[in-house]
């Protein structure tokens, strides 16, 4: 029986060199075309290497062989400004799209806290919000499905050398849309967010602070128990993520102190803020190849 | 050194660094009172914003007593000829509040990134100059890298359209050798209509001298605070930079006995605790931590018994860099456990 639902990743870049190595062990995804829109370029090259189908005409170089190929599901590794039309492209065609640029032109998607809901309705585009977002918006979800959080601040700390140019340029994109999914996918009432690029060598392991201020005083036991249960979901797909301390309470405030190390695919093992992008692109594309496995969802008839 | 007939800007932090002092508490008629004085003593530019700059206010920093907004709209009215600039760190505000501080009569923009990560700074900078403000390029904790990386870095920073650019000893780490190396390279190097301004603490008490170091390599604005009143031991205190700048002959525009008085009669009172070289504050300058660090350190002392010098210089061994308020009560935590305290 074929299970594995057959992906292509857009963008060969590091991000997209990382995806394809972590989807080479995945017992639900099969990677088949990467793209790019240089012929020479290193990922293509690598991809190549890898045994993987390339074109460098950009996804209008896919799109002939999406139906021949039974493409099902693919991964946007390039930026916000081409999204939109790779997405409108690629869905007409029945494929799924994970949307790891900041263009989020689909709803917000933390794994552990809304994929069930988004494979259940089977969106057409999902986006993976930040890394910040990935890292830290559990355990906002973690406070806020045992107790109303009024304030949700999440504060990301990461390696100056896992930046990269795109982040840099519109770094206000990180911390809007970060704050939007503290909100929306966390569940707290108001979200800030804050991104901290420090340049130490050798670099340092990502880590993120979380603090939720719940309505009225936090139930320590069932918060804590909550928490632990939340950061083994998260474990399942990225096993470097970490409770460092906490949670810590003080008032009505509750702070979860994180560190999430990479699995040293592609990126290097202290860039986990791009590990748990990856990570959590490809878990959100097996959710869907489970879900359509179990008879659960259908996916676009193809003739 | 021969300042003679040198013309320094100077600029005042004690309603922006010295929120830090106060928790965020100053409160809209203690800073009218200041900023007024300050005002008619002729000090030409005062800052005014939560002390993390615009969007400053969380749990990680402190939530002031005011918003941004709320202090800007008291302030800017009563300004006579002193101007009102804001701080914003890319990473914690975003263009929004550049443009807020902008519609509330915010004159100059200052644009603070880390002294390696410049390039966080363009959609800032370039907005505040589109919008022909005063766009100031401020490169933070500047001991922690060498004068040729600050260069490429105020270079980047120019570019996107500053007009200034600062040397920023954010830790009170540096000597005046390194101050006038580092300003110096930057006089030499960058367009001649792109001013080069130095921000001191004085936690090692060198703000003062750092201050002439670099008046004498170039710079043509100083950062200080009357009466101190900015985290760890404080900023250049202006009212002795001031009487120093007079006996060598400089010139601030700066009534002597007027901003003494500003300093004694309105600032000190306010202040929760003595702004000095403590041991504490020492440490920060010794071991080169961000200033703003000082009063996360005393409280998680207290919190869970581990010594915040022992904690800061944790801090400075690791590399943190301004913003990392955050790691202060994780390290704390993590202290406390391997001492079997928590």
């Amino acid at each position: 029986m074929i299970k594995k639902l057959k992906a292509a990743i857009i963008g060969p870049g590091n991000i997209g060199t990382d995806l394809l190595m972590k989807m080479q062990r995945s017992e639900w995804i099969e990677p088949v075309w990467m793209v790019g829109i240089d012929p020479d370029s290193e990922g293509l090259k690598r991809a190549r290497e890898m045994g993987i189908k390339t074109c460098s005409e950009g996804v209008d170089g896919l799109l002939p062989h999406v139906i021949a190929d039974d493409i099902r599901v693919a991964f946007d590794a390039t930026s916000a400004y081409v999204h939109a039309e790779n997405s409108r492209k690629l869905n007409e065609l029945g494929v799924i799209m994970v949307d790891l640029t900041p263009a989020a032109i689909g709803p917000f998607c933390v794994p552990p806290v809304n994929l069930k809901q988004h494979a259940e309705r089977l969106e057409m585009n999902v986006n993976m919000v930040t890394c910040g977002g990935q890292a830290t918006i559990p355990m906002v979800a973690a406070v806020s499905r045992v107790q109303g959080v009024e304030y949700g601040e999440i504060i990301a700390t990461v390696s100056s050398r896992s930046v990269g140019p795109g982040t840099r340029q519109n770094i206000d994109e990180f911390t809007r849309t970060t704050a939007g999914a503290v909100e929306q996918v966390g569940g707290a009432k108001k979200g800030k967010a804050i991104i901290i690029i420090n340049p130490a060598e050798p670099p340092l392991i990502m880590r993120d602070t979380v603090h939720c201020l719940t309505s009225g005083e936090p139930d320590q036991a069932a918060i804590t128990a909550s928490v632990h249960a939340m950061v083994a979901e998260v474990q399942k797909y990225v096993p470097g993520y970490r409770l460092v301390n906490g949670p810590v309470f003080d008032g009505n405030r509750v702070s979860m102190f994180m560190e999430v190390e990479g699995l040293g695919d592609f990126l290097p093992k202290y860039a986990g803020n791009l590990d748990i992008m990856t990570a959590a692109g490809l878990r959100t594309a097996e959710m869907f190849a489970e879900e359509a496995a179990n008879g659960t969802i259908t996916l676009p008839a193809r003739g | 050194m021969n300042l003679k007939d040198k013309n320094v800007v100077l600029h005042d932090m004690s309603l922006r660094d010295g929120m830090h002092a106060k928790r965020h508490q100053i409160s809209l008629e203690q800073m009218v009172n200041i900023a007024t004085g300050l005002d008619e003593a002729g000090m030409p530019l005062i800052e005014v914003t939560h002390g993390d700059g615009l969007g400053g206010a969380s749990v990680n920093y402190g939530f002031p007593a005011h918003s941004d907004e709320a202090y800007l709209n008291a302030v800017v009215p009563k300004m006579k000829q002193a101007k009102i600039s804001a701080l914003l760190l890319p990473g914690i505000g975003t263009v929004d509040h550049l443009k807020m501080a902008r519609d509330c009569g915010v004159s100059t923009i200052r644009v603070a990134t880390h002294c390696t990560e410049a390039d966080v700074s363009q959609q800032h900078i370039g907005m505040a100059a589109k919008m022909e403000m005063d766009t100031v390029g401020f490169l933070m904790m500047a001991h922690m890298a060498s004068p040729e990386k600050i260069l490429e870095q105020a270079k980047l920073m120019a570019g996107y359209g500053a007009n200034c650019i600062y040397c920023t000893d954010s830790a009170g780490y540096m000597l005046p050798d390194e101050v006038s190396e580092k300003i110096g390279l930057l006089r030499s190097e960058l367009p001649a209509n792109v001013e080069i301004g130095f921000h001191g603490h004085h936690n090692m008490g060198m703000a003062v001298a750092n201050s002439l170091a670099a008046i004498d390599a170039g710079a043509s604005r100083i950062d200080g605070s009357v009466a101190g009143l900015g985290a760890g031991a404080g900023n250049t205190p202006l009212e002795v930079l001031c009487a120093v700048l007079e006996r060598m002959g400089a010139h601030t525009g700066i009534d002597l006995y007027k901003i003494m008085d500003v300093a004694e009669d309105r600032v000190v009172p306010l202040m929760d605790q003595p702004i000095r070289v403590d041991r504490d504050a020492l440490t920060l300058g010794y071991a080169g931590v961000y200033s703003s660090f000082l009063l996360f350190a005393k409280r998680a002392e207290q919190k869970y018994g581990i010594q915040a010098r022992d904690i800061l210089v944790e801090l400075g061994r690791r590399g943190t860099v301004g913003g990392q308020e955050d790691m202060i009560e994780d390290l704390a935590l993590t202290l406390a456990k391997q001492k079997g305290l928590a």
